[in-house]
């Protein structure tokens, strides 16, 4: 196995746990709030019911905060392991 | 490199003139208004212009080189294609229906906003950079690439087409209603209106005059979207960011929610619309005698009016009411029903707006949460899978730019979608708070004239002369439509908001009528009937079936469908289970082979389709028959697991794919050339 495999491999790797740590934030956005908006509901939030903003806004803004950091931590890898396609 | 930076330089400076001409355009109207312009006119300008400005840059963008037609050459800068997408995706419901449908269902309705926008993270982290690496022109492209053969390219030509014509049919059924609406032609001429609209930005340019004629779509839609919710907010809380302060409004609305839902004649009007109610079950029941005596009952009161000297108006009343009753039994069953349903409806209090799963007991309160739940995931995942959001991510110069596009995509969209609840409970309290208890007799003008349409209906049912909240009815669509005149502002506001939905429809429509007649001339007959044919036999191929499509689209649209808002909530079922689970493990597990996902995609579809035709009313199921209480709208959560499980399944039982598939593999996973 030559060197740029090991590289290319360890990048694989790096992608799939970013993937997943943030596909598991982005599974706990969307379902827990939601679980227990009724809960959650009881707890004021700068004038919210705490479970309707999680699912009006609060949700969103922790999306946006997800795609964000993913692009900026790939780009990251990409130059870590040479893999950039637009050198 | 360079002169791609130099061509966002360029276009940056072309939208921003653009934003402001147009800014100032509407300036121009509104000073046009004060000085005598009509309603009338004010609309006519605003859809023509706006038209106009579409099909300008969709001849400046006209091409035939495919791969600006098919991917508008793979130079489109993130940011752009971030509003492009944002036009795409928001369609006449999101931009039209979004903001009533909250109105109405409060908490529940937030499952569209999580669901519609959570979607892109699926997008962003599991999809669009691997698309975009692979680089081809389609969806069905990638699934025929990697599962080697036309079997799985058929079945996803087959899911795309079907889930994007319904949804392309329920824009163009938008652009009708909003031209007839605005400028007071039919509705059929209006269809075809919105037609030639959408041929201009497609015909000549393809993908690349439908990319530049989005932005532009987008910039009206947004300005449209946010300037009279914006004034609204001012006027009520004097802070002019809604999406900041709604929460304010919304507890001072839980206080009167609660005054209302006890006020005592509230609780009379709500009597005797259960009264009715039961009363229209009995005539139902005694059919079709009840007809008889009904028609007798009427013709012996328009008689009696008439020897008694009644007035002209009050005879006229009784003699449509006796045109108006129905000729047949089934058709009196049928009319007497929605009555009764409506009825029983206004005979309870609407739901506590912030209020989460209502329900009377735990276990009612539990299917809410379900369907909640299965409703946010079925859109989430619908939306990383409708094949014309995934194809604009093949128009990135770059890997890198189109993670960036997801961001910026999904940044565009949350701007409306934000601002989508504020919408509802800003209107709402207006309604509460100045509308109800006020005197029929004073009501605003604007209710007199939506009254007129249809799409708002008043009854002083207990006749007291005053507006009970039972006693109001606003169609949901037209809550959107109507806030600029319930916070008192110039129709050229109402033109603005007008113009904004006309763009939402359009440039879905575009998008998605793109996608079809690509899947179907690029798929099918480049790729599966003539690999031979010259760049310029498939442009032909491409335009006539695009004109083809988008003529039937327009037909179907033209006939009304009344389950059109049902057809489009399958369509995300639909595209989430036949091509989520393929496309996913397609990229992520080189395992997956071609009978695995031959199989998956069919059984996630079969699992889906039969769950709709077991449960909704339209195929002649019930919900008795439904599965944890789910309702069909949300069908595609059964389909999903199914699929990925039968892919797995089978792929594990089969030969795995060849070393030229996993070497393909390998290359969509890394974003440098080399494979």
């Amino acid at each position: 196995m030559s060197d740029t495999d090991t590289r290319r491999q360890a990048y694989w790797r790096a992608t799939l746990r970013l993937t997943g740590a943030l596909l598991l934030l982005w599974a706990a956005v969307s379902f827990l709030p939601a679980w227990f908006a009724g809960e959650l509901n009881t707890v004021d939030f700068m004038g919210w019911p705490l479970g309707f903003y999680m699912a009006a806004q609060g949700a969103l803004l922790v999306f946006l905060a997800i795609v964000w950091f993913y692009a900026q931590w790939m780009d990251r890898l990409d130059r870590r392991f040479g893999v950039r396609d637009d050198r | 490199m360079t002169s791609l930076v130099a061509f966002s330089r360029r276009l940056r400076r072309y939208y921003l003139l653009y934003s402001l001409g147009f800014v100032a355009f509407v300036g121009l109207l509104a000073v046009g208004e004060r000085f005598g312009l009509t309603p009338h006119w004010i609309g006519q300008i605003f859809l023509f212009a706006t038209i106009a400005i579409y099909a300008s840059i969709g001849v400046m963008s006209r091409t035939s080189d495919v791969s600006e037609y098919y991917v508008a050459g793979r130079r489109v800068p993130a940011v752009f294609n971030g509003m492009a997408t944002a036009a795409d995706w928001m369609s006449a419901a999101s931009f039209i229906g979004l903001a009533g449908t909250l109105y109405y269902a409060g908490f529940e309705g937030l499952a569209f906003v999580v669901g519609w926008t959570g979607g892109y993270v699926l997008v962003a982290i599991l999809l669009a950079p691997y698309l975009r690496k692979f680089g081809q022109f389609t969806i069905p492209d990638f699934l025929g690439a990697r599962y080697e053969g036309h079997f799985a390219r058929v079945v996803g030509v087959f899911a795309g087409v079907l889930a994007s014509f319904v949804y392309v049919v329920a824009q163009i059924y938008g652009v009708g209603l909003i031209t007839s609406r605005f400028i007071g032609i039919e509705f059929e001429i209006g269809v075809f209106v919105g037609l030639a609209g959408v041929l201009v930005c497609s015909f000549l340019g393809g993908m690349k005059a439908v990319t530049w004629t989005q932005v532009a779509q987008y910039v009206i839609l947004i300005v449209a979207y946010l300037v009279p919710v914006t004034i609204l907010s001012y006027k009520i809380t004097g802070v002019p960011v809604p999406q900041a302060v709604y929460g304010r409004v919304l507890q001072e609305l839980g206080v009167k929610e609660l005054e209302l839902f006890s006020e005592p004649r509230e609780n009379a009007v709500h009597a005797q619309y259960r009264a009715r109610a039961d009363e229209y079950a009995r005539k139902i029941a005694d059919l079709p005698e009840s007809l008889v005596t009904e028609r007798i009952t009427q013709v012996q009161r328009v008689n009696e009016l008439r020897t008694s000297g009644a007035s002209a108006r009050e005879i006229s009343v009784a003699e449509r009411a006796l045109r108006d009753l129905p000729h047949s039994p089934e058709e009196a069953r049928l009319k007497w029903e929605k009555v009764r349903q409506d009825s029983l409806a206004r005979s309870v209090n609407p739901v506590a707006h912030a209020e989460a799963f209502p329900g009377n007991d735990a276990q009612s309160k539990a299917s809410a949460r379900n369907n909640f739940l299965a409703l946010a995931f079925v859109l989430m995942v619908g939306t990383a899978a409708l094949p014309h959001i995934l194809t604009r991510y093949y128009t990135t110069p770059t890997v890198r730019e189109a993670r960036h596009s997801v961001f910026w995509s999904l940044f565009f969209i949350s701007l409306l979608y934000l601002t989508a609840p504020a919408y509802a409970v800003l209107a709402k309290w207006e309604v509460y708070s100045n509308l109800v208890g006020s005197s029929i007799a004073t009501l605003p003008h604007w209710v007199a004239s939506w009254a007129r349409t249809g799409l708002v209906r008043v009854e002083d049912i207990n006749g007291d002369g005053i507006l009970q909240l039972a006693e109001l009815s606003i169609n949901s669509d037209a809550i959107l439509l109507l806030v600029p005149e319930i916070a008192g502002l110039p129709y050229v506001v109402s033109g603005l908001v007008a113009a904004g939905g006309l763009a939402a429809a359009l440039s879905t429509a575009d998008g998605l009528l793109l996608t079809i007649s690509h899947a179907l001339s690029h798929d099918l007959y480049y790729r599966m009937v003539n690999p031979h044919a010259s760049t310029q036999r498939r442009l032909v191929i491409t335009k006539s079936q695009l004109l083809v499509v988008a003529v039937v689209a327009a037909w179907v649209a033209s006939m009304r469908p009344d389950s059109i808002l049902f057809m489009v909530g399958l369509a995300f079922s639909i595209a989430a289970s036949a091509f989520f689970p393929a496309l996913v493990l397609g990229i992520f597990w080189k395992r997956a082979n071609k009978w695995g996902a031959v199989a998956g995609m069919v059984a996630g579809l079969g699992v889906t389709l039969f769950y709709i035709a077991r449960t909704h009313t339209f195929f002649g199921g019930s919900m008795d028959a439904a599965w944890f209480d789910i309702n069909p709208i949300s069908c595609g959560v059964f389909g999903v697991p199914v699929g990925f499980i039968v892919t797995a399944v089978v792929s594990l039982l089969t030969p795995p794919p060849s070393a030229e598939v996993q070497a393909l593999v390998d290359f969509v996973r890394l974003p440098d050339g080399e494979g």
